[in-house]
Order: C-alpha cells, then sequence, then structure tokens
C-alpha cells in the first residue's frame, strides 16, 4: 500500500481569519479510490479546509499534493485541472436552465454552443451507463426534484473529469431513499476508482458508507481512524471532545386535554398544487407529537398556517376555540396572543433578523408586549435588554453578550436565542420545525432537554423535523407527510426507520405496515 | 463577523472617499489650468469665509437634513425613495397655496399650517408609489422617479395657472404675505445687537430640520414602528413570521419619508428673503439627499454632518464660480464627484478597507 501515493495529502495546513484560528496544522491523507469521511461539528474547520483544497481560500501555511505531485490551488479553476470536483450544499445550478446547459456553463469548447451540448449530450449518456447516474438531459433544473438536481452537480463534476469529488453535507435536503440512491452511486464512483471525500455531520452516513474517517474539532486534525475500527459513541466523543448523550433522556408522558386540534386542513397555492390534503390530527397537553418526513411535503406549510403566516382552508381549534385561518386575525400578533409560540425551521430568515444583535432579537414577535413599552410612544429598550441578558444567562448562550449582532452567534447558540425566547413566553402549544438543523451536538442535546422539560410542565409540542432520530429520540407519538397528507400515525416504541421511512416515501399505511 | 470596526465604517469610509473626490477633482483644476489649491481656498473661504457665507451654507444644509431624512427613513425598510424632488416640489405647492389663502396673522401659525400643509403634499405625493409598492411590488425607484417629472409638470401648470398672479411674467406665485414670513436666524440675531448671517436666507427652519432629526432618531431606535421599520428592511422572511405586515409598514414608512421631503418646503419656499414658489424650488435637494443619507450612514447625526458638508460644497462652489473664470459647469462636477465617490461608489472605498483590516486582524471577531 504504501508505494502508492495519496490522491490527496494535505500538510501543515493553517489558515486563520483575523485572531481566529480556522484551521491549525493540519495534515490528512487520502488514499486513491476510498470513501474518505469528514466530521466536526460547526466551526471546527471542514469546510474551511475544504475551500482550501478548492481554492476558494489561500492557506496561510502548509502543502497540498495531489497524487503525490505538490500542487499550488490558487482559485477553482486550478482545483478543476487539478482533478477536484466538489457538490456544494447549496447546489450551484442556474434554475431556469435545462441539465445540459448546466453541465456545459463554464466549460464550453468556443464561442458557440451547438458542438459544446453536442459532445455533452453524447458525454452524459456514457456517463449515465457508467455509474448509473440517470438524468433527462434536457429537463429544466427547476422543474426536477433535489435529488436529481445533486446528480446533476456530480455530473458537473464529473464531465469537468474529476477524480476526486467533496461532496458537502451531501444528504441534507434527500429522502432516506434518496440517500440511499446516492451512496450506491458513491460506491461505483469508487469502484471506478474515484476518490470521495464526504463531509457530514451524520454518525450514521460515516458508519454506512466510508473507509476511513477523519474528525476535526475546534480547527484541529483530532484524529483520523478506519471506519471499521470505531462506533458512533466513539466518533460524537472525538467531536465534541467529552462524552455525549446521543438518546434523548426523558420519561413517558402524561398526556391531557387536546390543546391543538386541526381538522381538514387544505392549502392550493396559485399554481393550483395541493400543499395541503386534509390534514387532521391533534396534540394534547404534556405530549410531544413529531412530524417526519422529507422537506418539501407540506410541513414547512403546516407550521405556517399554525404560526399565522399561511391561509388555508378548514378547522383548527386552539384549547377547543377556533383560530382564523385567512381572515384579519390570520397573523403571528394574533397567534402569540392566544398562546402559540413558534420556533420556526429557518432560524436565519425567519426566527432572527441577523442584522439585530441579541436584544433587539429577544422581543422579535413580542414587540407589541406592554412589558416592552416604556410608555405608549416609545419602547423601553433597558427592560428588553435586562430581559435578554437573563434568557442568555438561563439558556448558556455564549458568548453572553446581548449587543452582539445574532450573525455573529454560531448556529447552536443563535437557535438558543430563538428557543429561549420562544420557551419562556411559556406557551400553551410550541411549533417546533427543524429544532437542530446545522446545530452542534453540544447544544442539541440542550434544546433537546428545554423541549422535553416544556413537555413536562404539561405543554403541547407539535415537532416537525426531516432527521429522524430527532423525531424517535423526541416523540411521544409520531405522524408521517408526505405530498402534503398525513400518511399515518406511529408510537415510537411501536415502530422503526424503516416503516417511517416507508411511509416519507409515500407508501400507505396498510402497506407500510 | 464584523469586517471592521465601527469607527471604520462611519468615519474612515466617508473621508477616503472624499478624498478620492479631491484628488480627482484636484486633476480636474489642472486640466483646465487652474490651481487647485487657489481654487479650494477661493471655495472654503465661499463656503465658511464670512458670516453671510456660513448663513447659505446653513441654509443649503437644512435643505439637505430634509431630504436626507427623508430617504434615510425609507432606506431602513429597504425603500429607495428616489423622488424626494417631487414631494419637495408638492410640498412646496402645498405651504404655498395653505399660505397664499389664509392670511395667518402670524408667522408662527404660519409656520405648523405651512408645514403641515408641506409635510402633508409631499406624503400624499407618494402615497401611489408607495401603494403600488407594497400591493403590487412595483418597483418604488421606477415609480418615484417617474412621479418627479410629474411633479415637475404639475407645478409649472400651477405656477403658469392658477397660482400665478395676474400680470406676472415669472412663472412663480405671489409673494407670501408679510406675516407669514418666518425670521432669518439674522433677524434673530438683530434682537441681540449683531448683524449674524446678513443676508444669507438661512432661517428659523433649520432648528425645525434639527428637531426633525431628534424625532427620526427617536423614530428609528426607540419605536415599535421604528423597530418593525427595521426589522422589515433587514429580512422580509423573518417579519413575516413576526406578524409584521409588510404592506402597511411599507406603505406609513413611504408617507414619513414623502412628508420629510415635502417639509423642506418651510426652507426653500417660506423661509428665503422673498416667499414665493417658484418653478425649480427643489433645486437637486431630493438627489443630493440621497448622497447625505449613504455619506450619513442613515443615521441623523452623520445626516447633520453630511448635510453640512454638502452645503458648503454647494455654496461654495456657488461663489468660485462667481469669483473666478471658472464655469459653473465644473463646480457641478466637484459636486458630482463627491456625490459618485460617497455614494455610488461606497462599495468601493469600503472593499478594500475591508480587506485590509481582516488581514491585520484588528477587527473584533468571534468564533463562529
Amino acid at each position: 500500500m504504501d508505494d502508492i501515493a495519496p490522491a490527496i495529502e494535505l500538510v501543515g495546513i493553517s489558515k486563520a481569519f483575523g485572531p481566529v484560528q480556522a484551521n491549525k496544522d493540519i495534515s490528512i491523507r487520502v488514499m486513491p479510490g476510498t470513501i474518505h469521511g469528514i466530521i466536526g461539528e460547526n466551526g471546527a474547520g471542514k469546510s474551511t479546509l475544504m475551500s482550501i483544497l478548492y481554492g476558494f481560500y489561500k492557506a496561510d501555511a502548509g502543502e497540498v499534493f495531489i497524487n503525490g505531485q505538490k500542487t499550488e490551488i490558487p482559485d477553482s479553476q486550478a482545483a478543476i485541472a487539478a482533478g477536484i470536483g466538489m457538490v456544494f450544499q447549496h447546489f450551484k445550478l442556474v434554475q431556469n436552465f435545462s441539465v445540459l446547459e448546466n453541465v456545459v456553463l463554464g466549460a464550453e469548447d468556443g464561442a458557440l454552443l451547438r458542438p459544446s451540448l453536442a459532445k455533452a449530450r453524447k458525454q452524459l449518456k456514457s456517463l449515465a451507463a457508467e455509474y448509473e447516474l440517470n438524468v433527462d438531459p434536457d429537463a429544466i433544473i427547476e422543474d426536477i426534484g433535489v435529488g436529481m438536481q445533486q446528480r446533476v452537480e456530480i455530473l458537473k463534476a464529473l464531465y469537468r473529469q474529476a477524480d476526486i469529488l467533496i461532496l458537502d453535507e451531501p444528504t441534507g435536503v434527500l429522502t432516506p431513499a434518496e440517500a440511499d440512491q446516492l451512496f450506491r452511486i458513491l460506491g461505483r464512483l469508487k469502484e471506478e476508482g474515484k476518490t470521495i471525500i464526504l463531509i457530514t455531520h451524520k454518525l450514521r452516513e460515516i458508519m454506512d458508507i466510508t473507509d476511513t474517517v477523519s474528525v476535526m474539532r475546534r480547527g484541529e486534525m483530532d484524529s483520523t481512524v478506519k471506519t471499521s475500527e470505531t462506533n458512533p459513541a466513539d466518533l460524537a466523543e472525538r467531536m465534541v471532545g467529552r462524552k455525549v448523550l446521543l438518546r434523548v433522556d426523558k420519561v413517558p408522558a402524561q398526556p391531557k386535554d387536546v390543546v391543538l386540534e386541526v381538522k381538514d386542513l387544505n392549502i392550493t397555492d396559485e399554481k393550483g398544487v395541493h400543499r395541503l390534503k386534509s390534514v387532521s390530527f391533534n396534540v394534547r397537553a404534556g405530549e410531544i407529537l413529531g412530524i417526519a418526513g422529507v422537506s418539501g411535503n407540506g410541513q414547512s406549510e403546516l407550521l405556517e398556517v399554525l404560526g399565522g403566516y399561511e391561509k388555508a382552508t378548514g378547522h383548527v381549534l386552539m384549547n377547543g376555540v377556533p383560530l382564523d385561518l385567512t381572515g384579519a386575525h390570520s397573523d403571528g400578533q394574533s397567534r402569540r396572543a392566544r398562546g402559540i409560540a413558534h420556533v420556526p425551521e429557518d432560524r436565519q430568515h425567519e426566527g432572527l433578523i441577523m442584522d439585530f444583535s441579541a436584544w433587539e432579537n429577544t422581543a422579535f414577535g413580542y414587540h407589541h408586549d406592554a412589558k416592552y413599552q416604556r410608555n405608549g410612544l416609545l419602547m423601553d429598550n433597558a427592560a428588553i435588554m435586562q430581559d435578554a441578558q437573563e434568557k442568555m444567562d438561563r439558556f448558556d448562550v455564549r458568548p453572553p453578550n446581548p449587543m452582539l449582532a445574532a450573525k455573529n452567534f454560531s448556529g447552536g447558540n443563535q437557535q438558543k436565542i430563538v428557543v429561549a425566547r420562544e420557551i419562556e413566553r411559556d406557551p400553551d402549544l410550541l411549533l417546533v420545525g427543524q429544532p437542530t438543523r446545522g446545530v452542534d451536538i453540544g447544544a442539541i442535546e440542550f434544546i433537546h432537554q428545554q423541549i422535553v422539560a416544556l413537555r413536562d410542565a404539561g405543554k403541547a409540542i407539535l415537532l416537525v423535523s426531516v432527521e429522524l432520530d430527532e423525531i424517535m429520540g423526541l416523540s411521544d407519538r409520531i405522524a408521517v407527510m408526505f405530498d402534503g397528507q398525513i400518511m399515518g400515525e406511529r408510537l415510537p416504541q411501536d415502530t422503526n426507520e424503516k416503516e417511517l421511512g416507508l411511509l416519507m416515501a409515500g407508501v400507505t399505511d396498510g402497506e407500510a405496515a | 463577523m464584523d469586517k471592521m470596526p465601527k469607527w471604520a465604517d462611519v468615519v474612515l469610509v466617508p473621508v477616503v472617499s472624499l478624498l478620492l473626490a479631491a484628488i480627482i477633482s484636484v486633476i480636474v483644476f489642472l486640466t483646465i489650468g487652474q490651481n487647485p489649491w487657489e481654487a479650494l481656498k477661493l471655495m472654503a473661504f465661499g463656503a465658511v469665509g464670512t458670516s453671510d457665507f456660513l448663513g447659505y451654507t446653513l441654509f443649503y444644509a437644512t435643505n439637505f437634513i430634509f431630504t436626507g431624512l427623508a430617504v434615510a427613513v425609507a432606506f431602513h425598510a429597504s425603500l429607495f425613495n428616489i423622488g424626494g424632488e417631487g414631494q419637495v416640489l408638492l410640498g412646496g405647492l402645498g405651504a404655498a397655496v395653505v399660505v397664499l389663502l389664509v392670511p395667518w396673522p402670524h408667522w408662527t401659525l404660519a409656520l405648523i399650517a405651512g408645514g403641515t400643509a408641506a409635510a402633508v403634499f409631499g406624503a400624499l405625493w407618494v402615497v401611489i408609489p408607495a401603494y403600488l409598492q407594497a400591493r403590487r411590488g412595483s418597483h418604488i425607484v421606477i415609480t418615484t422617479i417617474m412621479f418627479n417629472f410629474m411633479a415637475s409638470g404639475l407645478l409649472i401648470y400651477a405656477l403658469s395657472g392658477p397660482l400665478k398672479p395676474e400680470g406676472q411674467m415669472q412663472v412663480a406665485s405671489a409673494l407670501f404675505p408679510e406675516a407669514a414670513h418666518l425670521p432669518s436666524l439674522n433677524d434673530i440675531a438683530q434682537i441681540f445687537g449683531s448683524d449674524m448671517f446678513g443676508r444669507s436666507p438661512v432661517n428659523i427652519s433649520i432648528l425645525i430640520a434639527l428637531l426633525a432629526c431628534v424625532a427620526v432618531w427617536a423614530l428609528i431606535w426607540h419605536t415599535r414602528l421604528g423597530y418593525q421599520i427595521r426589522a422589515l428592511g433587514r429580512s422580509e422572511s423573518a417579519a413575516r413570521y413576526a406578524g409584521i405586515s409588510a404592506v402597511n409598514i411599507t406603505m406609513i414608512t413611504l408617507l414619513i419619508s414623502g412628508g420629510l421631503a415635502g417639509m423642506m418646503a418651510i426652507n426653500n419656499t417660506m423661509g428665503i428673503n422673498s416667499p414665493q414658489l417658484v418653478d425649480n424650488a427643489a433645486g437637486g435637494a431630493g438627489f443630493i439627499g440621497i448622497a447625505v443619507a449613504l455619506m450619513g450612514r442613515n443615521h441623523p447625526i452623520g445626516i447633520v454632518i453630511a448635510a453640512l458638508l454638502f452645503g458648503a460644497l454647494y455654496q461654495g462652489g456657488a461663489e468660485l464660480s462667481a469669483a473666478t473664470s471658472i464655469p459653473v459647469q465644473i463646480v457641478v462636477v466637484i459636486q458630482a464627484l463627491v456625490i459618485m465617490f460617497t455614494g455610488a461608489l461606497d462599495e468601493m472605498v469600503r472593499a478594500p478597507i475591508e480587506k485590509l483590516f481582516i488581514r491585520f486582524g484588528r477587527s473584533r471577531t468571534v468564533e463562529e
């Protein structure tokens, strides 16, 4: 083995942004024809390291060897020339171009498009046959699903003759089935001798597919081990630097009266697409109802309707009294007044104003509260500030500085600010969307504990998450959504990921059971 | 992370922008064979050299404070109201109608009535663009600039028809009645036996402008409405989540913005030495307000400073062309350079400065 040069070897890579050392003396060897995982919490420096490899950043120190050759990578063109392809977490595709046009974009052979497109069409056909990467070359990107779009990204890299493929959190937007398909494709690529680097925070994916795994922590390379010689608990401990509880610790629920009753909820958007189809369920005080499903199957719309900023037809009763779903009282203010708090799915675009300081975000959505007003005219900024400081201390937000803009906190601490704001209202019903998306393991533990504590205080909780582990770990009952409908309800102790996965893929209740 | 400390954003960037504008201005003067140092001295003298000149500088600065505030308030909601020019003209129309129709017994009443009318007319002129933006998504930049042309046409119609006194050749309204004349700062100085500000038109409106600065500061940072305006401006999706009505806030913000622009009329229509409404009453102040707001970082204190600078430039430039053979067009070029560098090219100056700060690591950063 030793006489084969590694496909990628990084030696002593360091990179600082101002006083922040994002990468500290990192060395790593990735052998050709293997799948190498890189895991670490948010801010551990994974993305910085890959950005250096792809030419987005210039390292302060260190060397890059590709296939044993020392290589300078000043920009992404050089990375592509060195045979490196990258599939970003957020796809970089032109939405109204066809698959073919996207593949060719930036790699045209001349001023005229026709010959390039013809060549690409032929290439795509052979790539599709070789790697089971079937995509209709004439389909328009906005018309195809995310799984397909991801394949287009992979095809783009292969069309540019990439031998080394870097994938950044590739399964974040996929169903379990789509993820399996992706892994099959990655397996094929590996068989054909390609080298793959998989950046992820999902321990299961690392265990399932990689040959070797590197763990990064706070900008440093903690360790590189053979996947066959480790286990999830060991990896989690290496990531965080301490023992982590992977399961949520909770006592059985004590459900009481129905707090939220949803009956026959429907949404038809302006294009005539049915976003919600006769959705009915209820949530009782003292229980967590988890809604599982791949993102984009109506969960977001459901949360938006209940949160007051999407219109719908049907009936929703809150403590037995109907909510206004279309009229003047279907807004966030009215919902909050009815005892509904909402941790939205997208904290960066909904839950927080990133440019506002933490203290201003503490009042966000509750800025009409009497306790935040000084008199009829002015707001009591001092009261908001004090409130913010208390909440940040109680929820261990770091750094505990309310003057800092929300965008300057890590994902986990941003989420703690939102969760603190919503839970501290002592709501009757808490809507929670993707509570731990992009949140580091330490903060996940804390946020889960807070949600369970609210349940134990006798409140109703509606949890929406695309992470099956989270749904299984937190929920007292599980409903699965697919294509705007509830496919079925299960108790966590009576079901398993396979069954839920089938429901999430649209297999009807009878067939899945 | 914040890319650079606040002082660099607030002070360094505008200063570097001004220096760049100055360098190009020097080249312009050299090209036309003038001594730039002499020109600068003349301009500085023309702006603040005598108390008359200083008075003119303050008079123009008053105009720019109103239009700068108007642009800034809209900016906080991420709305770009470039219709200040038209709103100023309508404000003038409002003030003129109210002051000419009603025989106000005292200037204080005239000021309150005229100021209110100016604000209301300015605000009304933005109602249609605001509605189209809030409800129909028609871009406010397009609609407000079109409304500038309409305002100009409307004013000329009014001044050559309904508001034109009989037998007058000029396109202007009648002179406002004596009782409605606002006291100039010179009038006030004379009470104390001084002849400060001489014949310059700077008047009591400058105090109203400063009051407006305090009011805008309180509105934006200390009221719920201001909180909602800023929230909507920073993130429309988050505002939706919080239950902030984008339609209502957009309408209200633009009405306030139009009202502030309209209020400039108390200075340039009611406050001048022979108060009347003329056809070019706005004099470009609506557009200079954009540069003032940008340079002042949409903060009232910054706006006052920027307005003083532009006031000095305006007045100093006028004196320069009056006192030398330097054509007035060159003065306009200098003014345009300053507007361009402090306004439109702001990012060009900011980006390299930010890079320097990141490279030398002096910025306050927090681990992400």
